[in-house]
């Protein structure tokens, strides 16, 4: 339609670009520098690849008294995995409870899940500890990820999903003989697999960032999630071994933008995709 | 392959009376079409058939199996909506098969069943395509597979054809047809579409407010409507109805607009409304004028539709073959061995006495 290139959107969007970038292409540049410059201040903006090494030296072996960082990304990674698949599962099973069936207190039930959204974790975060601790998963990798899995924001969306499931595509098979769990399994979630992958992407980040809680469950060094470990490393300002902290920072940003450029074609039509 | 019977049905939801009392009874292999204006509970009816509702009252009867409480999977009778409802995951062949595969079929007869009906429906080439790639007729072709494969008891058809373009409707209309006589099967169709009522069934059901107002053959509700009601949903144009009053021992009617019309036979009653469809009503006639609102030339005919001089709520449509050309009023005949007389209160038809 247009003939010559619109310089003023890509002007914006070039901007947008370079403001996301920058601070992560510093990192980048950082990891690869003299810890004493970047105390200094005397940050270059160019990169001193014969300093690449310090990715082999903070993944295996341990610095600032860390787990190396290969140990910190799988614990992390199997947190992430865990809360966003647990999350998935519970918030499906109960959007598909509340929006299929009809049972005494369903719309009490629904509110319930509904005011926890109003609660922020920290408010809970105490309550939660003490469960746990009755559990006895202090210290334990079960402990990192099950009190997480339970979600209100995932489980509105998902009932908004099914919501949107035309009721003929019930009666149909419903009359075609398929009972709540086939139906579960071979129409509904097929039909929501899109907005599923998008929210998965979602969740394992949120999952990865996780902070607060990490932090309380887990005082044994062995279940430090990257996290944590980039936290643990930054000790006295002098002293810190500022290479390492960054290079661990960009290891620790491999995982999620993987996950969100495999899935990238999914999670665009997840949230863009209404009705087929 | 059955019968079905229906016995005191009634439906209502919560204070609303959506159904009150369907008797009826179909022979094995009958198509019957249920029709009437939107809101007339006919929907609700096929649904209480289905099972998709549980009926407040009443009996279900399909092939001498009371299915009144019985799941729709257990009634042995297949549906196919107004938008399709096909899964839009699954492909041609898998949306027709699912209800065999949930019923253990073995793989070689679920492909057979469905490959024979694909090909009674000319989809042999489109089984592996998805839904969002067939076109409307397609679907609607799909969802009639999906109903055929499972060899059901009892076809019910709820407005199938509403969603297609008035081309395809009388094309797939005749397709249906031909499908539900070939198979056999027995089956109630729901619709509003009065021209698919009288060419799809072997009876049509009538329903008002929840109530039959007529079930008859379609030539019998078009010849003799039970009521003014069934009298102006049957028949295109709308019949036109001119209030009058029976006088000389109820052979003739008095119209308030002025003419006596004779009529055939003798009649008991006091107010009436006098029907007479656009198509018994000749120009020139003589018995009423018509001040002229507006000529629609049809082709091979031409609608006039006019009001009684003076009396601006007589609206009155003729239909008469052939160009009419620009007037200003029009005198009109009336057939009056094509009159319907109905009750000026009830609305109920008032037939000659013998």
């Amino acid at each position: 339609m247009r003939e010559r290139p619109d310089f003023l959107a890509h002007g914006v969007l070039i901007l947008g670009v370079l403001l996301f970038a920058l601070p992560v292409w510093l990192v980048f540049a950082g990891s690869t520098q003299d810890s004493d410059a970047i105390t200094r201040g005397e940050l270059s903006l160019v990169p001193h690849l014969s300093n690449l090494s310090v990715y082999a030296r903070v993944l295996t072996t341990r610095t600032m008294g860390t787990e190396p960082v290969w140990h910190m990304l799988l614990i992390s990674f199997g947190m992430a995995l865990a809360v966003a698949f647990g999350k998935i599962v519970i918030s499906i099973l109960s959007a598909y409870a509340v929006v299929f069936f009809r049972f005494p207190f369903r719309q009490v039930a629904f509110w319930l899940i509904f005011v926890t959204l109003m609660l922020p974790v920290e408010v809970r975060i105490i309550p939660t500890y003490a469960v746990m601790a009755d559990f006895g998963l202090i210290n334990t990798f079960t402990g990192l990820w099950v009190p997480l899995i339970a979600s209100a924001t995932a489980t509105l969306l998902f009932r908004q999903v099914f919501t949107a499931i035309p009721d003929e595509l019930v009666e149909a098979a419903r009359i075609d003989g398929a009972g709540p769990l086939r139906f579960l399994w071979d129409i509904v979630l097929p039909v929501s697999g899109a907005n599923i992958a998008a929210l998965f992407v979602i969740l394992f980040v949120l999952g990865w960032n996780q902070y607060l809680w990490p932090l309380l469950v887990a005082t044994n060094q062995g279940l430090d999630t990257i996290v944590i470990g980039i936290v643990k490393m930054i000790g006295q300002e002098t002293q810190t071994d500022w290479s390492a902290v960054m290079a661990t920072t960009v290891l620790a940003l491999l995982p999620p933008v993987l996950v969100v450029v495999l899935m990238q074609r999914w999670f665009v039509a997840g949230l863009t995709e209404g009705e087929k | 392959m059955a019968t079905l019977e229906l016995q005191g049905l009634r439906k209502s939801f919560g204070a609303t009376q959506v159904l009150r009392q369907i008797d009826l009874s179909l022979v094995d292999g009958e198509m019957l079409v249920i029709v009437g204006a939107s809101g007339c509970g006919k929907s609700t009816l096929l649904r209480l058939v289905a099972g998709l509702e549980t009926p407040t009252e009443g009996r279900i009867t399909i092939g001498g199996r009371d299915v009144t409480a019985l799941d729709p999977s257990e009634r042995d009778i297949a549906m196919v909506f107004q938008n399709y409802a096909l899964y839009p995951h699954m492909s041609v062949f898998d949306n027709m098969a699912y209800g065999l595969r949930i019923r253990g079929l073995s793989r070689g007869e679920i492909t057979r069943k469905v490959e024979e009906a694909a090909a009674l429906l000319g989809l042999e080439s489109l089984l592996t395509r998805k839904p969002r790639q067939l076109s409307g007729g397609q679907r609607q072709r799909v969802a009639m597979g999906r109903a055929i494969v499972r060899d059901p008891k009892l076809f019910l058809f709820d407005e199938p054809l509403s969603n297609l373009d008035a081309k395809l409707r009388v094309q797939m209309r005749a397709e249906i047809r031909r499908l539900q006589r070939r198979l056999g099967v027995t089956s109630l169709y729901v619709t509003h579409d009065q021209v698919e009522a009288m060419t799809l069934g072997d009876r049509l059901l009538i329903l008002h407010e929840g109530t039959p107002a007529q079930l008859a053959t379609p030539m019998e509700v078009f010849e003799r409507p039970a009521d003014t009601y069934v009298a102006s949903f049957v028949g295109s144009p709308t019949m036109n109805f001119l209030a009058g009053r029976l006088v000389h021992d109820g052979t003739a009617v008095q119209l308030e607009a002025g003419p006596l019309i004779p009529l055939q036979g003798h009649r008991v009653g006091d107010t009436v409304t006098l029907g007479i469809r656009p198509e018994h009503l000749t120009l020139g006639g003589g018995d009423l004028t018509l001040a002229v609102d507006l000529i629609e030339p049809l082709g091979s005919e031409t609608l006039v539709h006019g009001r009684v001089v003076g009396r601006d709520d007589d609206a009155i449509t003729v239909k008469v073959p052939g160009v009419v050309g620009l007037v200003e009023t029009v005198s009109v005949g009336v057939q009056a061995d094509h009159a319907h007389v109905f009750d000026g209160v009830t609305g109920k038809r008032i037939d000659p006495v013998k």
